[in-house]
């Protein structure tokens, strides 16, 4: 993006050459200063995960010795054998898979749906139902969680998968986002399915929701993200350690046994490590999407 | 739900005469239709808005709209060891009015945002040295600065915990090395609240990137080269072409981090850890409320808790807006 710019004053005549030229140089001399900048800017941010990781291979002798052992020499693998033994870990990450899964999927077929029809459908009531969705995103999670307990234990869900996804299957927000995204679309391609006689959900199916894919992908990126790191909800909902996600399985685990540090460290290692690789892998399209969506 | 499907044949009446199974013939033949300003196109779609809207209104009233009504209830009552609630007006109100710890905790919560606001200067510079002209390696650097965005915060608290241990954690190890000695920064009052907004911080810093850099990218490239043709130095640029034009964005992210900011929770809970001497004295507004709800479980006491965030909150974001003309320019 900013090449064509700084090309494109030097392509008229003699007079206007000196001038980019001095910019080049005094550019590059100055992005020299940006780089060292933004590595030790970097250095700063990467540095917990670093040492996360290095602790999570050292012995506890080594993590509370003064001065800091850096590099642990023997590497203590077992260490994540041992995470394995001393918490639930293989169901904790089982419940955290399955609550994302039915979180991002649910939202993606029922926010896609909903969005489609405050979009692009006509119907009685629609201002007032999509005011009333809309409001909610004007309210902290607060103030609907005691009741949210309340249905998800008269339904005998504690502790379960179900009681921990349901009220994230349904969302406010992704309602919003897939609507914004179904208001772009020009009028014409709809007429023209409809016009071989589609059905509004052939018409939803086959033609619009092809065309939604980013949109989709930043809806699953944030309910992704959301679903596997939310600690306030799934504390509430789950008491035991084998039907907690990671997130609350972790914290459980610290407030239980806080001398055992590196065990604590591979598990949260292991714990964060699916969102960070996939996060690492997709990188552009995380970035773009959150920034698109602003939300998370 | 009859309601529903009666409009829409009404408005198919008074669009075209044909009905019932001529309808979809006469969406195709009739005389098109004046768009209404809703952005709805057509007055066809029957039964279909109702299979579409439904299932996520059925979820929207069950898990957020009637729980927003009943916690406004609940604020009014008392709730028995066994259920059920006793009618007690005003009574959580006055109760929460004098409780020291709402105070505590709405001071402590408006910190931890003041401190994580601190990150969007910070966020200024990191955008716009990424997005110098000829800059390079700027994914790697993104990834680096938004990888805590995306990493679980109570995995990450736990690290952060030993690097801010009182004994051997790494921060106090560098700090001797420059002659400060160190708290123990989670068990103490004041420092703890410190040290979770330093990580909070460091979590948002990389969505404050992410949006300045796309708001730094709206800025017309013609707007430095006539600076620069002016005279201007790097700094004016910056002073005078950047930072204006970047008001619509810097405001955007403030309203979210200041949102963020009074949702925190996770990472306190997690640094902290349960059992604390130092939690009361460094407990947020959300934290306050877990606490009542469901450690000590006085629910209407809690309910009360959540209505003042709400109008905390509420209160905040329009207030908010009401300054943004002050300050933010609209190209």
């Amino acid at each position: 993006m900013p090449e064509p710019t700084l090309a494109a004053p030097a392509v008229p005549g003699t007079a206007a050459r000196p001038a980019p030229a001095r910019r080049r140089s005094s550019r590059h001399g100055s992005n020299a200063w940006a780089h060292v900048l933004l590595a030790a800017g970097g250095v700063v941010m990467v540095f917990p995960f670093v040492w996360q990781v290095l602790t999570s291979l050292s012995t506890n002798a080594q993590v509370m010795s003064v001065p800091p052992v850096f590099w642990p020499g023997e590497l203590q693998w077992g260490n994540y054998a041992e995470v394995f033994s001393k918490l639930p870990f293989l169901q904790e990450f089982w419940v955290s898979v399955s609550i994302t899964v039915v979180r991002t999927v649910g939202q993606l077929v029922l926010c896609s749906m909903a969005g489609y029809a405050f979009a692009r459908m006509r119907f009685p009531l629609r201002g007032v139902l999509l005011a009333l969705v809309l409001s909610i995103l004007m309210v902290p999670s607060q103030v609907y969680l005691i009741p949210q307990y309340q249905i998800v234990n008269g339904l005998g869900w504690l502790n379960t998968v179900a009681g921990i996804a349901a009220p994230g299957v349904f969302s406010a927000f992704g309602t919003f986002l897939m609507m914004q995204f179904f208001k772009g679309v020009p009028d014409s391609l709809e007429e023209a399915a409809r016009l071989d006689g589609a059905n509004p959900f052939q018409v939803f199916a086959r033609i619009m929701l092809p065309l939604a894919g980013p949109s989709l992908g930043a809806l699953t990126i944030i309910t992704v993200l959301w679903s596997w790191n939310d600690l306030l909800w799934p504390l509430v909902v789950s008491t035991r350690a084998e039907s907690m996600p990671l997130a609350a399985g972790i914290a459980t685990f610290a407030g239980r046994t806080t001398t055992d540090y590196t065990v604590m460290m591979a598990a949260s290692v292991l714990a964060m490590a699916p969102i960070l690789l996939l996060f690492i892998a997709l990188q552009r399209r995380v970035i773009d999407g959150l920034a698109h969506s602003g939300l998370k | 739900m009859t309601s529903v499907d009666r409009s829409p044949r009404a408005g198919d009446g008074l669009a075209s005469p044909a009905r019932g199974s001529t309808r979809r013939a006469a969406a195709r033949t009739g005389p098109p239709r004046k768009a209404p300003a809703g952005g709805a196109r057509r007055g066809h779609d029957g039964w279909w808005p109702v299979l579409f809207v439904l299932p996520t209104m059925f979820g929207v009233v069950l898990f957020y709209l009637w729980p927003i009504v009943q916690t406004g209830w609940f604020s009014f009552t008392e709730w028995g060891a066994f259920g059920g609630q006793t009618w007690v007006g005003t009574e959580n109100y006055v109760r929460l009015a004098s409780d020291p710890d709402l105070g505590t905790a709405i001071v402590n919560t408006l910190v931890y945002t003041g401190i994580v606001l601190l990150g969007i200067p910070i966020a200024m510079v990191v955008a716009s040295l990424l997005s110098r002209p000829g800059m390079r390696f700027t994914a790697f650097y993104r990834v680096l600065y938004f990888m805590p965005y995306v990493a679980m915060p109570t995995a990450v608290a736990m690290v952060w915990r030993l690097i801010f241990n009182g004994d051997f954690g790494v921060l106090n190890w560098a700090l001797g090395l420059v002659g400060v000695d160190g708290p123990a920064w989670t068990s103490t009052p004041g420092f703890a609240l410190v040290a979770v907004s330093i990580v909070g911080l460091w979590t948002s810093l990389g969505f404050a990137i992410i949006i300045l850099s796309a708001g730094l990218k709206n800025i017309p490239s013609e707007l430095f080269e006539a600076a620069s043709l002016d005279g201007a130095s790097p700094w004016r640029q910056f002073r005078s072409v950047t930072v204006p034009l970047l008001t619509p964005s810097v405001f955007f992210v403030t309203v979210i981090t200041v949102i963020n900011g009074f949702q925190l929770f996770d990472l306190l809970y997690a640094l902290m850890g349960q059992g604390n001497p130092a939690i009361q004295e460094t407990q947020s507004l959300v934290y306050l409320f877990y606490n009542e709800a469901f450690l000590r479980n006085d629910k209407g006491f809690a309910a009360a808790i959540a209505m003042v965030i709400l109008l905390i909150v509420g209160a905040v974001t329009l207030l908010q807006f009401r300054m943004q003309r002050r300050w933010v320019t609209y190209a």
